[in-house]
């Protein structure tokens, strides 16, 4: 490619699907489903995860998720927040696909309340379990490239490694274990929890990775139409320098204006 | 009179009923969401014939907010 020649983000594929954002939100904490609807858009994101929850059967007028963010636009990705079994998180994804009739879902089996940190063996059992009963499963994993690899040897088709716990904020804590796990993955690498600002997400970019997933980060903004909107120009801002290749990091100072022809 | 455990309340309707008619009873829309009967999910074009009996226990989920 010529220098200068710039070509368009084309976007990435996930189980042969083809998406243009690379931000998924999340579809909670919202102060209601109008504000998401606003946040999703301001986001461009394609792609939201959902909870499966009991219907409200003292409200059946209750507002329902489905005619604010509508799944002909978006993609429902449902989750297993709160699942900690494997049995429980295929019981849910059942449900899921019942309730919706699509198979792409976003895996979590987390260990304990306090930290929400994924348990993997758990996870890694529920993976094979789910994809030998058809789903497509994008995980949430630890930042180990170790279960990052097995995770995608049982044929998950895209890994999420946490760059902090859920909720946090806190940033990506650990990203010389998320490029190891971009550098050896065949599937798209999505940073799924800790984002905290736009800057958070870029890093998460910079680093290679094909998206990320975020729902905290934009929900409890004090205004999180414009930190949607922050949210998509940080990612493609953080895509757009890992494909232009960052400068070498130097010790001293190399200046910018030339020194010859100095009055 | 049947009881059922309909998410995790339990309630008593007048039998016969399928679950199409426990959905339209309860005033939920039976296109968004999922049922569980004893623990095996009913597929939606088994609504109508599946009939409820005296102590069946039922999920009745759909999607909401979530990261």
């Amino acid at each position: 490619m010529a220098e200068g020649q710039i070509v368009d983000d084309d976007g990435f594929t996930i189980a042969g699907r083809r998406f243009t954002s690379r931000l998924i939100i999340g579809t909670g904490k919202y102060s209601d489903y109008a504000q998401n609807a606003a946040a999703a858009e301001a986001a461009g994101a394609e792609i939201v995860t959902v909870a499966v929850r009991r219907v409200n059967l003292t409200d059946p007028d209750a507002p329902m998720l489905m005619d604010f963010l509508s799944p002909e636009k978006y993609t429902y990705l449902p989750n297993t927040a709160g699942c900690f079994t494997a049995a429980d998180a295929m019981r849910t994804l059942r449900l899921a696909r019942e309730a919706g009739g699509w198979n792409l879902v976003k895996l979590e089996v987390l260990s304990d309340q306090k930290t929400l940190y994924p348990d993997m063996a758990e996870t890694l059992s529920a993976a094979k379990e789910l994809i030998a009963d058809g789903f497509e499963v994008m995980v949430y994993c630890t930042d180990d490239p170790v279960y990052a690899r097995k995770l995608e040897d049982v044929g998950c088709c895209a890994i999420m490694p946490l760059g902090a716990p859920i909720g946090s904020g806190l940033g990506i804590q650990n990203p010389v274990n998320i490029r190891l796990i971009v550098e050896q993955a065949q599937v798209p690498v999505l940073v799924d929890a800790g984002v905290g600002t736009a800057s958070d997400a870029a890093i998460a970019m910079e680093l290679g990775c094909d998206g990320v997933l975020m729902n905290t980060a934009i929900a409890e903004a004090k205004d999180p139409i414009r930190m949607a909107r922050a949210m998509k120009y940080a990612v493609i801002a953080g895509r757009e320098a890992y494909l232009a290749g960052r400068m070498g990091r130097k010790k001293y100072a190399d200046p910018s204006s030339p020194l010859a022809g100095l009055i | 009179m049947m009881r059922l455990v309909v998410n995790g309340h339990e309630k008593s309707f007048d039998p016969p009923m399928s679950v199409a008619e426990l959905l339209a009873v309860l005033g939920v829309p039976s296109l968004k969401v999922a049922v569980e009967l004893n623990r095996e999910i009913v597929s939606k074009s088994a609504y109508d014939r599946t009939m409820l009996e005296d102590g069946d226990r039922l999920e009745i989920v759909n999607f909401v907010g979530g990261g």
